[in-house]
């Protein structure tokens, strides 16, 4: 029984990274029908805000501290961030511990300007083009802008901690009447699946209750309808692009401490929600969301080692091996619409 | 002059085809050695071998993908096989690459068969989302548990106690085709120039002279014409009476077959084979070379391979030396700003330049290299026939 | 006995019974026009016919074998061709390539494995192709991109392309769907130009009443996914029972 709460909560963190770029690519193609090879790229230039605002924090100048003197007797030079001389030591010390849950504050507005130049400027002349055109443009624009990550952020992964009060682990099991140190659980994560819940419910209810996305699910639904109903609906569909790469980047930011970024994460992690995409359903939101935690726990479970040792190797192909199997029984996914990509 | 069951014009291409192969290690050596434009010279026989070797993979992918309209997004799983395959004969009977070539395409077409046929069950992004799931399986598999056929990490290699149960005392040590070993060369100097006709590259371009001839008969055949019809609507296929499913299946093993002989000839120049070739990203490269070149053409495919190698090979080697050669007669600023600006594109940055070539194809030249060829063609047509006061047709591009 | 025989059909999608007890008999070498109101059932009826659908009940029977639970190839195989609504051609072939498709399939069946020929080769196709095209007085246009045609012309193709199959009954979707009075009389007179010179049997869904009569010797009426009757047109005309479901369904 512990060993599976272990694993599903294992599983939730990975989950959580898939379900939110899926919900994205899911907005992105139910709305604008557009397949987005691009989306992995988004999570990653999230990750990147969230190194940056890092390297900001930490800028730092060189002062001779007098208290120091070096073995030489000599007195001593110390690095100090700018932070800490402008707002002084603590305060300085709390925003870099702390640069990673600060970066959402940066990445909401750099994403929707990536998003929306993006969409403005590219996607906006691929609507009418076949899927393999969309694809193959948004693959090219993918690989632009890991190489663009790469050429200044280097090819090596940047470690970017949690803030200290996060960096530890809980013991989960107690809380549950399970003995101590069965069921160890990072703080981080944890996090990370909260605040994955919350951008969904947020996602959620801004379609479910607000005009806006009230007018953005009839678009999903039927679009043709709605624009003769004589809504502008292009100027929404270009927002939610915005939102949908928003919530990417947000994905991106709060994943640094659980995966250093590099540049190549946003094509590995595009892989895996494309099929997670497909599992659930193209077009559905809720099956998005739903396929991307199922994933994310199955995949967990197949790395325990009683199940490694059954079935060897399923823990490498599990995600892959349940896509191919859905797509077979259930073309239209877990909760996908007829009509959807089909011819 | 009517060949090989071919029409006149498709004979005179061939053999321009052949030609152009087989005087290519001169041809892509127009500079002396020593004179600052050497380094765009491309005859040494890695990357010639590379330009005939990526140039079969991509006349595969394109009798499915440019024929019939299916984008895989999981071919280099057949590459794989098809390398895994001839290291494991050399390891089991000796050096000569025959026995693994043959073996490779043989295995590369059942496992097309298998996945193919799964994968063809579904259309559209379906399909691709498919066979790309088969082919990161394999992958993660191969480094996996697959790991005593493949060797995991390390590669598939030959070691000294192998069983080589064909391998005389005089065979040579290297792969090698009846004798002759692939990585031999002879050296031609003339003047300035040195040329470098490599067995194993002359090996990969008769093999692939040989598949293009056949990517030749299948683009004329019925066959072939029956893919297109598939491309362009598939429905009125259907109510034709014509059932899809076997003509693409065979389309998708053809082009995995294609794909297994690539990889078996990687193996055949260098000894090796590793998971790495099946990932997707070597499936997205197939796919950039394809649409690069023109997918659907005849040649496009092989122009898309050569460009992408030729550059991949040319702009990786540039380095700040060279670039503070070209432009060291400008103004410093300038002069800095340019070398600054070009880090964007070469050496490391080389993806980068690719990936936005690669977008400006699919943006406006949709047709690839081929199609904007044929612009360029057409409006030196039309100048000229305008030149002649003959009346200036302005046709739609298609 | 008819060559297509309709017994008892029946289709429901969901709460909407689409056909109930349907009875149809096409006799070879006729016109059969099957006419309705809207949403009667018609093109449900003749989904029933190629494969893409099939009833919940009942039997369809092509020249007395059950099309039944077969695909659409097959049944095109059995000698079933179909025109679209709007004309479903291969696009980005020439003229000529798309009606050498249709003599391929006639030749060689619904799958043959023939990489090493050459089309250009195959004499007999290339000259039945040309025949038909010049029957359809298209030969003029055979190196065509048959999308860039115009609609007219397409629907000339489509047939053409069902015609050089040498079918044995031709279904015809709303043939003239969509189309000028023009071009209408012309699809018009182009029908009734293959009806002279070959023996073949049409089946035909239409609303358009000109065409109906122009060219149907036998018509069956369908309302609400039932025949109403089934008559020569002549009776047709001032039957109380088509009167009351066209003009109930005008009011």
């Amino acid at each position: 029984m512990d060993a599976i709460i272990l694993q599903i909560l294992n599983g939730l963190d990975k989950g959580s990274a898939y379900a939110l770029i899926a919900l994205g690519l899911t907005l992105i193609f139910g709305t604008l029908g557009v397949v987005n090879f691009a989306h992995g790229a988004l999570f990653m230039i999230g990750a990147f805000v969230a190194v940056t605002l890092q390297r900001i924090f930490n800028l730092s100048f060189e002062q001779i501290d007098p208290t120091k003197k070096d073995f030489l007797g000599n007195p001593l030079k110390v690095e100090v961030p700018y932070v800490e001389a402008w707002f002084g030591a603590d305060v300085g010390d709390w925003l870099i511990d702390w640069s990673v849950p600060l970066a959402i504050i940066f990445a909401i507005p750099v994403m929707l300007l990536v998003g929306f130049v993006m969409e403005r400027g590219l996607i906006k002349h691929f609507y009418k083009r076949p899927h393999a055109d969309q694809i193959l443009v948004t693959f090219g624009l993918a690989i632009v802008l890991q190489e663009l990550i790469k050429y200044f952020f280097g090819a090596n992964p940047i470690q970017t901690g949690a803030p200290d009060a996060f960096s530890g682990s809980m013991d989960f099991g107690v809380l549950l009447g399970f003995d101590p140190n069965v069921i160890i659980y990072p703080y981080w994560r944890l996090v990370y699946f909260l605040f994955a819940a919350i951008v969904i419910g947020a996602v959620f209810s801004f379609l479910q209750f607000t005009t806006f996305g009230m007018v953005v699910r009839a678009g999903m639904a039927d679009r043709e309808t709605v624009g003769l109903l004589g809504i502008n609906i292009d100027k929404r569909f270009t927002l939610m692009f915005g939102l949908a790469a928003a919530v990417a980047g947000m994905a991106g930011v709060m994943y640094t401490p659980i995966l250093a970024p590099n540049y190549h994460m946003g094509m590995d992690f595009l892989v895996l929600s494309f099929v997670v995409v497909v599992v659930g359903g193209m077009g559905s939101l809720p099956g998005a969301v739903a396929a991307g935690f199922l994933l994310g726990v199955l995949q967990s479970f197949a790395s325990m080692n009683e199940i490694k040792s059954l079935i060897p190797g399923i823990d490498q192909v599990i995600i892959y091996l349940v896509a191919i199997i859905i797509l077979l029984t259930r073309p239209r996914g877990l909760m996908g619409r007829a009509g959807v990509m089909e011819e | 002059m009517k060949m090989l069951g071919l029409s006149q014009r498709d004979t005179t291409f061939l053999l321009i085809v052949v030609f152009l192969t087989l005087v290519t290690p001169i041809l892509l050596q127009p500079f002396p050695e020593g004179s600052g434009m050497a380094t765009f010279n491309a005859g040494y026989p890695d990357l010639m071998q590379r330009f005939a070797i990526f140039g079969i993979f991509a006349i595969g992918f394109n009798i499915l993908f440019g024929l019939t309209g299916y984008l895989s997004f999981g071919h280099a799983a057949f590459l794989g096989v098809g390398s895994y395959s001839v290291v494991w004969m050399y390891k089991l009977l000796g050096y000569n690459v025959v026995p693994g070539i043959l073996l490779a395409v043989i295995v590369s077409a059942l496992f097309a068969l298998l996945i193919g046929y799964v994968s063809l069950r579904r259309s559209g992004i379906y399909f691709s989302i498919l066979t790309l799931a088969f082919a990161q399986m394999s992958y993660n598999l191969a480094y996996s548990v697959l790991t005593p056929l493949t060797n995991g990490e390390t590669g598939l290699q030959v070691y000294t106690n192998d069983p080589q149960v064909l391998m005389g005392e005089n065979s040579p040590t290297s792969p090698h085709f009846f004798g002759i070993v692939m990585n031999e060369s002879a050296k031609l100097n003339v003047g300035g120039w040195e040329f470098t006709f490599n067995n194993g590259y002359y090996f990969c371009a008769i093999v692939a002279i040989l598949v293009f001839y056949l990517s030749l008969r299948i683009f004329r055949s019925p066959f072939g014409l029956m893919l297109r019809a598939i491309k362009t609507n598939q429905t009125r296929l259907n109510y034709t009476g014509l059932n899809s499913r076997p003509y693409t299946l065979a389309a998708f093993v053809i082009s995995g077959m294609y794909a297994g002989l690539a990889g078996a000839l990687m193996a055949s120049m260098d000894p090796l084979a590793g998971a790495e070739r099946m990932q997707w990203t070597a499936s997205g490269e197939v796919v950039l070379m394809t649409i690069l070149g023109g997918a659907g053409t005849l040649m496009g495919p092989i122009l898309g391979a050569g460009f992408i190698k030729y550059f991949e090979n040319i702009f990786s080697k540039i380095n700040d030396n060279m670039l503070h050669q070209w432009f060291a007669w400008m103004p410093d600023g300038i002069e800095d700003f340019l070398i600054g600006l070009s880090h964007f594109f070469v050496g490391k940055s080389w993806h980068l330049t690719l990936g936005l070539l690669f977008m400006l194809v699919v943006i406006f030249l949709p047709g690839g290299l081929v199609e904007g060829g044929q612009r360029i063609a057409k409006a030196v047509r039309n100048r000229r026939s305008k030149g002649d006061g003959a009346e200036a047709q302005t046709q739609p591009a298609e | 006995m008819g060559i297509l025989e309709v017994k008892n059909v029946g289709k429901r999608f969901g709460g909407l019974q689409a056909l109930s007890d349907v009875n149809l008999s096409v006799q070879e070498n006729t016109v059969h026009a099957i006419i309705g109101p809207n949403g009667a059932g018609k093109s449900t009826l003749l989904n029933c016919f190629v494969g893409k659908l099939i009833p919940d009940t009942g039997s369809v029977m092509f020249n007395g074998q059950s099309v039944l639970g077969l695909k659409p190839h097959q049944i095109n195989q059995m000698g079933i061709s179909r025109v679209f609504q709007t004309p479903e051609i291969f696009g980005d072939l020439t003229v000529m390539e798309n009606v050498m498709i249709s003599c391929f399939a006639k030749r060689d069946g619904a799958f043959r494995m023939h990489p090493f020929e050459t089309v250009a080769h195959e004499r007999d196709i290339v000259e039945q192709a040309e025949q038909m095209l010049t029957d359809v007085n298209m030969i003029d246009k055979r190196h065509m991109h048959a999308a860039s045609m115009s609609r007219g012309d397409k629907r000339r193709l489509e047939m053409a392309m069902c015609l050089a199959q040498e079918p044995r009954l031709l279904l015809l979707d709303e043939p003239t769907a969509g189309m000028a009075r023009a071009d209408t009389n012309n699809t018009i007179d182009l029908l009734k130009e293959i009806k002279e010179k070959r023996d073949i049997t049409m089946a035909i869904i239409e609303h358009d009443m000109h065409v109906v009569f122009s060219l149907a010797e036998r018509i069956t009426v369908l309302a609400q996914g039932t025949p109403l009757v089934e008559d020569t047109p002549e009776n047709i005309k001032g039957h109380p029972k088509v009167k009351e479901a066209y003009l109930g369904e005008a009011a």
